[in-house]
């Protein structure tokens, strides 16, 4: 129940702003891939061309290829929706729908699509999501309490229990941890850890240790100034990116000389 | 361990040196109420006048005194609470004024026997004159009128409401500013400003062409009124769609919901409660309206519970008529009486509304706690 996604020669834009220049990728399934690099040099605006969420920004748009096991995300006739629900996302801040309980959260992307499930169903997909995502044992006596009541990180566990519940091949975390407390983030990595058994997992950070803890490959992307496009400098495993890199602006950033 | 703690003298604290006392402003208050009345006796005493004075008075002995003892800033903050505070009443006096009135003359009339159960049918002037003459109870009721004005404006909001809420979600979720949504929102802002007559004639002439000469019933009038309704119902729900953070709707766009479920599903129920009580507080914006109801549901003084057929009463109309064209020419007490009772009736009615707006927006309001 997972996915690999090569990308060929993909340019963003945001009308006629050439947001990211032509990156190339190759990301393993089962594995977790980090994306690192200063800020604004376009990883989230990158990460976000995996599941097709950059267009929902008015005047957003692509070109090139991204093929989830050789099947172009953005061929004609791909709808946006059977992308998403293939390749699922946790975003930057824990989003938990306001209006839902925790279990109707679980439940949203089964619930919001229409799709008849019953109690016992139900249920079972509830525990198996909410264990997955290491919140059962802390929110199991109070699942019909709203998700809004719960801490950060236990929110945004809630999220990625959400997104696992609709089964997706691939899970995009754009810096889940980066409105987290410590502990909550050590929780978040855990999960991480556990998640690649059976999903392909990517996560953009702005803090490299947490990519060099939870990844097995990283890239690193980068702006040469303010209104240039952000590039892919370098890929690798996370061991060679961390303490063999080949270029020099790789090393001066996970050295910590600039960024 | 031995304490190195030295009692402290109890004495007045050097951080709150130079400040006036706490009484002082009941004191300057009884003060400026006593010289205030004393003024007004030489000059002839009235209540208005007395509140006036005294509040004057108030105002500039507290801030003398205030720069005397705490100096400028405070003094000028003191000014500024007391214009403030007096703004406030000012503003709270036509209120107060207005419910006053209508409490002390509409209570009579709507004590009267089967005021709110009957209508006016049958009542003639000779019913009055013989109230007036020989203090029997006042005969007839707002029955008529209650149905009227609950029948009309509940089938103006069923007009008014999917139009409202439809155009606010395709401003909000589909018109990208585009140039239709930035025509929309002028039209939008263009229809507010309409004055209600005008809105009465449009439905009247309309209903002329449509369905023939003449036509008046209540769902004319509930046409004139939605249009009124309709840009105060895209204004307030739009603002209410807007604040639904888009994070929401990312995450629903991220579990692969279609963008129209994602609205039905996620963002409406967000916004429900402001929607809920903007669409009351517009429900009560037209209750109270008269003009276009006169021109385009005409008057009855009978029961009438078909909208789509025949003239029919309201609130309003009837509070109109009863004041302008008495019963009973020669004794124009009891239509008064009636009158009050119904605007009394007719505020109860928006207040209620208001009421049930926050009820809305509390049960709808989206739920925290652990």
């Amino acid at each position: 129940m997972s996915k690999r996604i090569d990308v060929k020669d993909l340019n963003v834009y945001y009308g006629d702003f050439l947001a990211v220049e032509d990156v190339s990728i190759n990301i393993e399934a089962k594995s977790v891939t980090a994306f690192i690099g200063p800020s604004g040099c376009g990883k989230s605006t990158f990460l976000r061309t995996l599941n097709r969420m950059h267009e929902v920004i008015p005047g957003a748009r692509v070109e090139g290829e991204v093929l989830l096991d050789g099947d172009n995300l953005y061929g004609p006739g791909v709808d946006p929706v059977t992308v998403r629900s293939q390749i699922g996302m946790v975003f930057q801040r824990p989003n938990p729908f306001p209006t839902m309980s925790i279990r109707d959260n679980v439940l949203a992307g089964v619930k919001l699509n229409n799709k008849k499930i019953s109690k016992g169903e139900a249920d079972v997909l509830v525990e198996r999501s909410l264990k997955g995502a290491n919140l059962w044992n802390e929110v199991k006596d109070r699942l019909e309490k709203p998700g809004s009541g719960l801490s950060g990180g236990q929110q945004q566990r809630l999220c990625i229990a959400r997104a696992i519940a609709v089964e997706p091949q691939v899970i995009l975390m754009d810096e889940p941890c980066s409105a987290l407390d410590p502990i909550s983030t050590l929780a978040i990595e855990d999960l991480i850890n556990e998640l690649k058994d059976q999903y392909t997992v990517v996560i953009v950070t702005h803090n490299m240790q947490q990519a060099a803890r939870v990844s097995d490959k990283t890239a690193f992307f980068n702006i040469a100034g303010t209104g240039k496009p952000g590039k892919l400098i370098e890929y690798g495993d996370t061991h060679t990116i961390f303490s063999n890199p080949v270029q020099k602006a790789t090393e001066d950033y996970v050295s910590g000389r600039f960024g | 361990m031995t304490s190195t703690l030295t009692p402290v003298r109890s004495k007045r604290s050097a951080l709150t040196k130079g400040q006036l006392p706490k009484y002082a402003p009941y004191a300057v208050l009884a003060a400026a109420l006593i010289v205030g009345a004393a003024i007004l006796a030489l000059i002839g005493f009235n209540a208005f006048g007395w509140g006036l004075v005294s509040a004057l008075l108030f105002a500039i002995g507290l801030v003398s005194w205030s720069a005397m003892v705490e100096g400028s800033r405070r003094a000028k903050d003191k000014l500024a609470t007391c214009l403030v505070v007096g703004s406030f009443l000012v503003a709270l006096l036509p209120l107060v004024s207005v419910i006053w009135t209508v409490l002390v003359n509409g209570i009579p009339g709507l004590m009267d026997p089967g005021f709110l159960t009957t209508s006016m049918n049958g009542v003639t002037g000779a019913f009055d004159n013989k109230a007036v003459e020989s203090g029997g109870p006042v005969m007839g009721g707002i029955y008529h009128a209650i149905l009227g004005t609950v029948q009309i404006t509940l089938l103006a909001t069923v007009i008014s409401v999917p139009v409202g809420l439809l155009t606010a979600i395709y401003l909000v979720e589909y018109g990208h500013d585009g140039r239709l949504a930035k025509a929309i929102t002028f039209f939008v802002d263009v229809m507010t400003g309409i004055p209600s007559i005008v809105a009465g004639l449009f439905a009247a002439a309309f209903f002329f062409v449509v369905v023939g000469p003449g036509t008046k019933t209540g769902a004319v009038a509930a046409v004139a009124l939605s249009v009124l309704m309709i840009p105060v119902v895209v204004r307030s729900s739009e603002e209410m769609l807007k604040i639904v953070p888009n994070e929401l709707r990312e995450a629903a766009y991220a579990l692969g919901v279609r963008k129209w479920r994602t609205i039905l599903k996620v963002v409406i129920p967000t916004a429900i409660s402001g929607i809920a009580s903007g669409v009351t507080l517009a429900i009560a914006r037209v209750i109270g309206e008269t003009a276009p109801i006169l021109v385009t549901a005409g008057f009855a003084t009978s029961i009438n519970s078909n909208v789509f057929g025949g003239w029919m009463a309201s609130l309003p109309t009837f509070i109109y008529t009863q004041i302008l064209n008495p019963t009973s020419p020669s004794n124009p007490d009891p239509s008064s009486q009636r009158a009050w009772g119904a605007a009394l009736v007719l505020i109860i009615l928006v207040m209620v509304l208001n009421l049930v707006a926050r009820l809305i927006a509390r049960i709808f309001a989206p739920k925290t706690g652990r």
